[in-house]
């Protein structure tokens, strides 16, 4: 019998609604390969065995169709879950069961994807490699030894190391991206507000978006499509409808296609096995029909410092409420100490050193007196990069680029250096600030490590990005995971 | 002379009044959650009101649309494009840690409303008309008076949490003199019965819906303007007077001495009619406003903005002179109704169906005898004029009759529910029932054989005292006409 564990999110989907297999045996299968595996990658923060098997049942019984009827997935712990634990990474919101479900959940509930678990992630989607997880680090199903990415690496991590066939990241600054590029994933930002942040726990409002993370390009389209579209309880969330990904997935179509190579974005900095590998995707790109040139977008220079405020601004205002007055941790309230302290102690233990890190710059960038030199400043940054994007968007269809500098790196080696951290999602952040649609899928190996090529596209029209994605893959099939750990 | 009378002969006052409004929108400012006031604590809540993590607002329309009426009403220029804000401070009452406002670009801008202070117009310059979510309740139990100093713990109630808030700002207004009380108390007046003709809150002072903040400050003519005070949550429009009074008493002492005012927000006692020194306004108090990534721009069209102010109500002053005329009230009976502050009252107890001299009886009448023995003015009991149209009904339709309505405006009063609630809950019908009536006309009887036989023996106005006995047993409840009716028929006597 095949392993079902090693399906796509597609086949699995046509073997349910034939009932050539049930949904509960996929389900049992994943639940089980997780017991097997997770000890080691750790991807998994809570699996919800229960649930996930009364909702294989319910596919079975005819209740639920679709799509991804019958599909497993992994939910990032950010992302809240009716009853189920959500965490967000932090001791803050240890054993908090929200009472309500994010509209992605809700949505992925109703079209009969069975969720197997919530997946481990930086403490509040802060950092790179899921190594600020006050839970633990997830491993790299590559190689234990390395990151998984971040801050979804939970989510990566589980698709690679298949746990599941799919999984829900979110990305604000390239937290679905990268993870995608170091774990040999598809792994998709789409445009923002083309996916409802309700219920997704905010880092940063603005930049915030949930989006699909798989192991081919056709099963990541199947998901964006079943959790985009409008949203009235996002009032960022964009009325028009989701662009017609799966369509472009199976089209698979690059003639024509104007690609823009960004200079800012390659050579200097980016690792030589990476550089080699996106120079032969783009070559790869031009065989199969699409026209190349070099573009240049000056300001992304400045994205990261630019990102480095706005995000952490917003991010000191959304984690005011984790205050231990409603939900949560709550450390010190003895009787005797009044509400001040107590709230100062539950915050000074309930949040990492990242997460305060990054309050304290976001405090200090919107104080007033500050706030025009730092938070002013990275707005009017932002409008210059927007205007680079569509600058270039003028010469090119969509724009690419290596995802990250470099492949996965040792867990630990940059734990000391958040600045060498940060510098892991220089390429993914414009995308984030400008608010379009960007992918990361696998373009080969560097010494035996995933090396993922971005592309973005205009806002609205992250159909180009499949088009792109599923090209590159039937020209380029994506490597699977080794697993040499599993039999050594 | 007084001593507020000699300290404006010798200083010139400056005021600012901020005041709060909360809408009488069905649904919150940013969620789906009822408004009604006085439900049980934590009951009107949900993810977004409760700032559960990851919730997101939306903004409610109704809200925007009273906001802007209120602006065209106060003559405001109408932002064509405008974003919320974030004000960033913990307080456990607010569930996110911030609240939801606007900063440097509200909604309404550059306004003002005109009042009448002894015959004199006073115009009173609106510097900006914004929108807000209002904060949860705060209850400290344990210490002896309710506040935060010496209780044991403390309850939230959010409730409140994310009720539409609208906060009008005044410019300084200067130049008063001897009237500044009066002018305060002018403006607030004025701008309740504004509020209360847009239909846009119920206004109510005592219940919180409407909640003003008094600067002061007071210069020597020729000087520039003195450092202000910021007296908060002047409760009533008795208040706002007392306690613009009571500050520039205070601030003429200090200033005497040659001493400095000193910045500061001060609370005023309606106990003792004065001030007292709160929290210093903290310079370092920094609120960290940016705007609010989680909602998108509102841009009114001009159009629809348009039609709102096509559709304004007259205003209060327009308004007032038309439904004396329509009343055909004379001009003394006008001003009596002015000078004792029910006109409004009355004319919209009229407007909810009452005839006008029923309305006017009740409000210069009870209504005006409750309001001296609680301090308040008529117009800020805890009734509503619609109430008052209702207890006029159900007298002239024979549920109720003199008696039973003074009792049922208590029972309102007394925070008891509607006249029909308070109706039923006390069991205050007219008795019309002749069987119930039957049985007790029976027991008056006999108890008082000697007034029955002298009643049958032709003297008829003795009845009298059992019809007294009747209505006493009835504890007032019987229509005393249908008693003496039953009574006579019992005795064989031609009424
Ligand atoms: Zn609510």
């Amino acid at each position: 019998m095949t392993d079902l564990t090693r399906l796509t999110a597609a086949e699995t989907a046509a073997a349910v609604a034939s009932r050539e297999v049930s949904a509960v045996e996929v389900a049992q299968a994943h639940l089980d390969r997780i017991a097997a595996v997770d000890d080691r990658v750790h991807a998994f923060l809570h699996v919800d065995a229960e649930g996930a098997l009364a909702q294989a049942a319910r596919v079975d019984a005819g209740e639920l169709t679709g799509p991804l009827a019958g599909v497993p997935l992994a939910l990032k712990d950010v992302l809240c879950t009716e009853g189920v634990p959500t965490t967000a990474g932090s001791r803050i919101l240890e054993g908090w069961r929200p009472p309500y479900d994010a509209t992605v959940t809700a949505r992925l509930r109703a079209a009969g994807v069975v969720v197997l678990g919530k997946t481990n992630m930086d403490e509040f989607a802060m950092g790179s490699s899921t190594e600020h997880s006050a839970y633990g680090p997830t491993h790299n199903p590559w190689d234990l030894d390395r990151i998984p990415g971040g801050s979804g690496g939970g989510s990566a991590a589980a698709v690679a190391a298949y746990e599941a066939p799919l999984a829900i990241g979110t990305d604000t600054g390239g937290s679905i991206r990268q993870p995608s590029a170091v774990t040999g994933t598809v792994g998709v930002k789409p445009t923002y507000g083309g996916v409802s942040r309700y219920g997704l726990i905010a880092f940063s409002s603005s930049l915030d978006q949930a989006g699909p993370v798989a192991r081919t390009v056709l099963d990541a389209a199947l998901l964006h499509e079943a959790i985009g579209g409008h949203d009235p309880r996002d009032s960022t969330s964009i009325a028009a409808p989701v662009p017609p990904v799966v369509e472009a997935a199976r089209q698979a179509d690059v003639r024509g296609l104007r690609v823009g190579v960004v200079r800012e974005l390659t050579g200097d900095g980016y690792e030589p096995g990476v550089q080699a590998r996106f120079d032969e995707a783009v070559q790869a790109l031009v065989e199969l029909g699409a026209t190349v040139t070099a573009v240049s977008c000056p300001h992304f220079v400045h994205a990261l410092p630019a990102y480095y405020l706005i995000a952490p601004s917003e991010a000191s205002s959304n984690l005011a409420r984790f205050d231990a007055v409603r939900y949560g941790l709550r450390v010190g309230d003895d009787g005797e100490r009044g509400l001040e302290e107590v709230m100062a102690l539950t915050r000074a233990q309930g949040f990492g050193p990242e997460v305060k890190r990054r309050i304290v710059l976001g405090t200090y960038a919107l104080s007033s007196g500050y706030y025009d030199a730092y938070y002013g400043q990275a707005q009017k940054v932002r409008t210059l990069i927007t205007r680079d994007f569509t600058a270039a968007f003028a010469e090119a269809d969509v724009l690419v680029s290596p995802t990250t500098p470099g492949v996965a790196f040792p867990l630990g080696a940059k734990l000391s250096d958040p600045l060498a951290m940060y510098r892991q999602d220089l390429a993914t952040i414009p995308s984030n600030l400008y608010g379009g649609p960007a992918m990361s899928v696998p373009a080969g190996l560097s010494d035996g490590l995933p090396v993922g090529l971005q592309v973005m596209a205009p806002v609205q029209r992250d159909d180009l990005l499949y088009r792109v994605g599923a090209a590159l893959e039937a020209a380029r099939p994506f490597a699977p995971t080794p697993l040499q750990w599993e039999t050594a | 002379m007084t001593a507020y009378e000699q300290a404006l002969a010798e200083f010139a006052p400056v005021l600012g009044l901020e005041t709060h409004v909360e809408l009488g929108t069905a649904s919150k400012m940013f969620c789906g959650c009822a408004t009604t006031f006085g439900a049980e604590p934590n009951t009107q809540v949900c993810p977004v009101c409760l700032g559960l993590p990851g919730a997101l607002p939306v903004v409610n329309e109704k809200a925007v649309e009273s906001t802007i009426r209120i602006g065209l009403a106060l003559h405001c220029t109408i932002a064509t494009w405008c974003r919320f804000a974030r004000k960033n401070y913990f307080y456990p009452d607010m569930p996110k840690n911030f609240q939801t406002s606007q900063y440097d670009e509200p909604l309404c801008v550059d306004g003002h409303l005109d009042v009448e202070v002894d015959g004199e117009v006073v115009r009173v310059e609106i510097e900006r008309v914004h929108l807000e979510e209002d904060t949860g309740k705060t209850l400290h139990v344990g210490g002896a008076t309710g506040r935060i100093t010496g209780a044991s713990h403390s309850l939230v109630d959010y409730n409140r949490a994310g009720i539409p808030l609208v906060e009008i700002v005044t410019r300084p207004v200067a130049g008063t003199g001897v009237r500044a009380a009066a002018v305060a108390k002018a403006y607030v007046t004025e701008l309740r019965d504004l509020l209360r003709g847009l239909d846009v809150s119920d206004v109510r002072m005592e219940q919180g819906s409407m909640r003003c903040d008094v600067n002061t400050s007071l210069h020597r003519a020729g000087e520039p303007w003195g450092t202000r005070t910021e007296t908060k949550n002047v409760n009533s429009l008795r208040s706002v007077e007392r306690a613009v009074r009571s500050e520039v008493e205070r601030q003429a002492e200090v200033l005497r001495r040659g001493e400095r005012v000193v910045q500061e927000t001060r609370h005023f006692s309606e106990a003792t009619g004065a001030t007292s020194p709160g929290r210093v306004k903290d310079d370092a108090a920094d609120y960290r406003y940016f705007p609010e990534p989680d909602l998108v721009p509102v841009a009114p069209d001009p159009a629809w903005v348009a039609a709102l102010r096509a559709a304004l109500p007259a205003p209060p002053s327009v308004r007032r002179k038309q439904l004396v005329a329509q009343l055909g009230l004379s001009d003394l009976d006008a001003q009596a109704m002015v000078n004792a502050g029910v006109l409004d009252v009355v004319l919209a107890t009229v407007e909810a169906g009452a005839p006008a001299a029923e309305a006017r009886n009740w409000w210069l009448g009870a209504l005006a005898q409750r309001a001296n023995e609680t301090g308040v003015e008529p117009a800020e009991l805890p009734v509503t004029p619609a109430q008052v149209a209702r207890v006029v009904a159900l007298v002239a339709e024979g549920t109720l009759n003199a008696g039973l309505a003074r009792q049922v405006l208590d029972g309102v009063l007394a925070g008891e529910g509607e006249p029909d609630d308070v109706v039923a809950a006390r069991g205050l019908a007219v008795v019309s029932d002749t069987g119930a009536l039957g049985e007790a006309v029976d027991a008056a009887l006999a108890a008082h054989p000697d007034v029955a036989d002298k009643v049958r023996g032709g003297k008829v106005q003795a009845v009298g005292a059992l019809v007294g006995a009747v209505m006493r047993a009835t504890r007032g409840q019987a229509d005393a006409a249908t008693v003496r009716a039953l009574l006579l028929e019992r005795l064989g006597v031609e009424g």
